[in-house]
């Protein structure tokens, strides 16, 4: 449905978007996910309307979008603020985008009326943004964006101004909205739980370009480049070489696993998917343990290799004693080779 | 979008009524006074600023001007900065009306004020007559036309412009670190002294400022409860305009005055950009 | 005394320091005894004489309409200025622009009204407009560092309100004008109105400038009351403070008022 290849766009000397290209499915779920900085909120800001990009191109079904002004296109975005107008209530702020587009009164209100019990808030119509708790106004928001009954919505940090306990629920009600409404959503986080959690699919944002995108499974338990395994989190990288069909790692001291494609560069490791080896299997490596923290369902445990890297392992039994010789071990395919 | 035509009035308006009245100020200075309407010939001859620099008349001018604007800032600094203490110090409801009661003195117009000045301090005023009344003075106190007189007047006028910046300094100073100054042991004065006074002393300084600029250039109140020795700038300004018709020379001292207030104008506005 | 004792004195005698002329000006207003400030028992005489003096009231009625006229362009101009250095982003000569804008801040009074005489001296021996000065001058004189004001006033409520509403109402298909008409000028409105009332009364008590750019037919109250002050006071003036006092007091309790009902 929309399809963005190419695109740049530069402040000064930084170049916000490198080179982006992006296509989004009709009716999905999709996040962009990246730390600040990667061009997540750039991006976000040339599909609105609000800042050209300095070249690619930009498609909705089709049409370019690029000579299309912020006000024109099919496109509704919710700000991370969420920019509800102080000076009017919430009805009025609803009413906003139907009264631009020439909607007869007597469809607006019905579609005012929907749209606020779409977002669970009947009954609130006459109070004012400043009147409305932080859950209410983030719902106000949705509602004044999707009562225009757009085909692509874009979600800026929808979730960041909420309180921790709230963010959870939110996230699913958002996700039962999309499915209701059956519009595209496009959201950007920073949060991969978030991210990973929500979204029929997921791009990781880096340097103003896409490093992976898929499903949320598929770049979790395959991350194609070291940045996209430390940005999911609990992955160990271990830098190394391929040699004779064996991975040698300097930093870990130890040859890692054997079979990977010649070009790997280094290779990721889950946390959950390291163990303890018996003392009857041949360990994949041995360490010294240097730390242990009890996290409730289990201990982290933090290892230090001969080479001097430290591997995270979870463990879900009382771990031994700091400063102990540990022997660890994983499945062969645990070990993802990654290529950048 | 038509941001040209957006600015294009905007540029003009600046430019017209701003820019344009300081350059001709310039060409002003630089022409010769003479006998006809407008009373000047065109040129570029530096006889206005000659004189400035030959007759002393001038010069001490623009000291007893910058002297009267520091006299003035620096009293109403020393009463502005326990009077914004002590705004700050009430109930935050109460915060409001003692600003109402701090800026409302000046919108009852400035010329009223300095007119209730002159009827308190004159020879019949009400406070000779007061210290007649009460057997104190035989004789009428010589209170008006002084340097004492100006003084008062000018700091009345000005005090709250030199409150403002540092109320507003000592509100916006977060209480934590006031709270962490006394839980590291720091006694009350010690406090101020180590926290409060130097997390305000910027807004101190503008709040000298504000009231130093203007009262460098400062006419009305010498003019009209000063002493006639009193000679500042801006009364020469006018005496020479207006009087004695020498508009280049007139010129000439409003940018003698200029150059002098460059470095507090830009001073005030470092202050203000740091703010 | 304490510290705080001591914080406490000053600033009661400060307000006291304020305040005291302006009663007595006003107490005494209402004084029958011919010499200003010596009481002579309770009379409305002194109003009666200001009602009477033709020339007084002529000099408020032009002083009052160019102040309205002076604080409504210069809400025009310095709101306008104010926009466009909020929201334009950078633009060629923006930092000529706001220092232009900022300069009637910190010129002294005499500089501003000499540099502008001198303006429409030189505009009238070139292309004969305006044509003499008075009532317009001054006008123009007031709107242009009024506006200055109207300016810092109207960009520090700019800078508050998000940029993030105007894109919020493009989003939703306001042209930047409709944007601009819906959501912007009525978020800036309260600065807008708080511009006009401090130009107009800047407008409504300069002398200086008014002196300076004003002719023979532009004799305003301030100017009139200068010439009336340089000879000493006589009960008028009193009368006419007590009025302006009452005026300026109702009107700021209305506000108040206008502004707590708003609030609740």
């Amino acid at each position: 449905m929309l399809i963005a290849t190419a695109l740049e766009k530069r402040f000064g000397a930084v170049r916000a978007l490198a080179g982006l290209d992006l296509a989004i499915k009709p009716g999905e779920f999709f996040a962009l996910l990246g730390a600040s900085g990667s061009g997540k909120s750039t991006l976000l800001r040339v599909l609105a309307g609000f800042d050209a990009p300095d070249a690619g191109t930009l498609r909705l079904d089709g049409q370019d979008l690029r000579p299309v002004p912020p006000w024109a296109r099919p496109i509704n975005m919710m700000f991370q603020s969420y920019a509800l107008f102080p000076h009017m209530n919430v009805a009025d702020n609803i009413a906003y985008g139907l009264k631009r587009a020439g909607v007869p009164v007597e469809e607006r209100r019905n579609r005012i009326a929907a749209a606020l019990e779409l977002v669970g808030l009947q009954g609130l119509e006459a109070r004012k943004p400043q009147q409305l708790s932080g859950g209410q106004k983030q719902r106000v928001a949705l509602a004044r964006s999707l009562v225009m009954r757009p085909r692509l919505l874009l979600l800026d940090e929808p979730m960041a101004a909420l309180d921790a306990g709230l963010r959870e629920r939110t996230g699913l009600e958002l996700r039962a909205l999309q499915r209701k409404t059956g519009a595209a959503f496009i959201m950007v986080t920073h949060d991969q739980q978030e991210a990973l959690a929500l979204a029929d699919r997921i791009a990781v944002l880096e340097g103003g370009r896409v490093a992976q995108i898929g499903p949320p499974q598929e770049v979790y338990a395959r991350p194609a480049t070291r940045f996209v395994a430390r940005f999911l989190g609990a992955a160990n990288v271990l830098e190394g070489r391929m040699r004779n069909g064996v991975f040698e790692s300097a930093e870990a001291g130890a040859d890692i696993a054997m079979g990977l494609p010649t070009d790997t560069v280094a290779i990721a490791l889950r946390a959950e998917q390291i163990r303890l080896a018996s003392a009857d299997e041949a360990p994949s490596v041995t360490g010294i343990l240097e730390d242990a923290a009890f996290r409730g369902d289990d201990w982290l445990m933090v290892v230090r290799l001969p080479g001097g890297a430290s591997l995270r392992v979870l463990h879900n039994a009382p771990p031994p004693a700091p400063g102990s010789a540990v022997s660890l071990t994983w499945e062969a395919g645990a070990v993802v080779p990654l290529f950048a | 979008m038509p941001r040209g035509i957006l600015l294009a009035p905007l540029w003009t308006w600046l430019l017209l009524l701003v820019a344009a009245p300081l350059l001709i100020l310039v060409v002003m200075a630089l022409a010769t006074p003479a006998d006809g309407v407008p009373p000047f010939m065109l040129g570029w001859r530096f006889a206005a600023f000659a004189m400035l620099v030959e007759d002393f008349y001038y010069a001490d001018a623009l000291v007893a001007a910058l002297r009267l604007a520091a006299t003035t800032a620096g009293l109403c600094l020393l009463i502005a900065y326990p009077m914004a203490l002590g705004m700050a110090g009430v109930r935050p409801a109460w915060r409001l009306p003692m600003l109402a009661l701090l800026m409302l003195p000046f919108w009852t117009g400035f010329l009223l004020r300095i007119g209730a000045w002159i009827g308190l301090l004159r020879d019949e005023g009400l406070i000779n007559h007061l210290l007649r009344g009460l057997g104190i003075t035989d004789a009428p106190l010589a209170l008006l036309y002084t340097e004492g007189a100006m003084l008062v007047g000018m700091v009345h006028a000005y005090l709250p412009f030199a409150v403002l910046p540092i109320f507003t300094a000592l509100i916006r100073l977060d209480p934590a670190l006031l709270e962490a100054a006394a839980d590291l042991g720091a006694r009350p004065a010690r406090v101020f002294f180590s926290v409060t006074l130097p997390l305000t002393l910027p807004a101190a300084a503008a709040g000298f400022l504000l009231v130093f600029i203007p009262a460098a250039g400062e006419f009305v109140i010498p003019e009209l409860l000063g002493p006639p020795e009193a000679q500042v700038i801006g009364r020469v300004l006018w005496q020479e305009f207006f009087q004695n018709r020498d508009w280049p020379l007139a010129a000439a001292l409003a940018l003698a005055l200029l150059a002098l207030l460059i470095l507090p104008i830009r001073w005030f506005q470092r202050l203000g950009a740091g703010a | 005394m304490k510290p705080g004792g001591v914080v406490r004195a000053v600033m009661l005698a400060g307000f006291l320091f304020l305040w005291l002329p302006i009663l007595l000006l006003v107490g005494f207003a209402f004084s029958a005894d011919r010499i200003p400030f010596q009481w002579g028992g309770f009379s409305l005489r002194w109003f009666g004489v200001l009602a009477a003096n033709e020339r007084l009231l002529e000099a408020v009625w032009l002083s009052l309409r160019i102040a309205a006229a002076s604080a409504t362009l210069a809400v025009l101009a310095g709101g306008g200025i104010a926009f466009a250095l909020a929201r334009f982003g950078p633009f060629r000569g923006r930092a000529l622009f706001g220092a232009l804008i900022g300069a009637p801040l910190v010129l002294p009074e005499v500089v501003i009204g000499l540099s502008l005489l001198l303006l429409f001296v030189a505009l009238e021996g070139v292309i004969g407009w305006p044509a003499g000065r008075g009532a317009f001058t001054i006008l123009l004189a007031h709107a242009s560092f009024g506006a200055a004001y109207v300016a810092v006033v109207v960009q520090a409520r700019l800078a508050e309100a998000e940029r993030s509403l105007e894109e919020a109402a493009m989003d939703l298909e306001a042209t930047p004008l409709v944007a601009f008409w819906t959501i912007t000028l009525p978020l800036i409105a309260p600065a807008l109105l708080a511009g006009w009332l401090l130009a107009f009364t800047l407008s409504l008590d300069d002398v200086v400038v008014a002196s300076f750019v004003s002719g023979p037919a532009g004799t305003t109250l301030p100017i009139a009351l200068f010439s009336m002050l340089r000879l000493g006071v006589t009960p008028e003036v009193n009368a006419l403070g007590a009025l302006v006092v009452l005026v300026v007091g109702s009107m700021l309790a209305l506000a108040l008022w206008l502004f707590g009902r708003g609030r609740a």
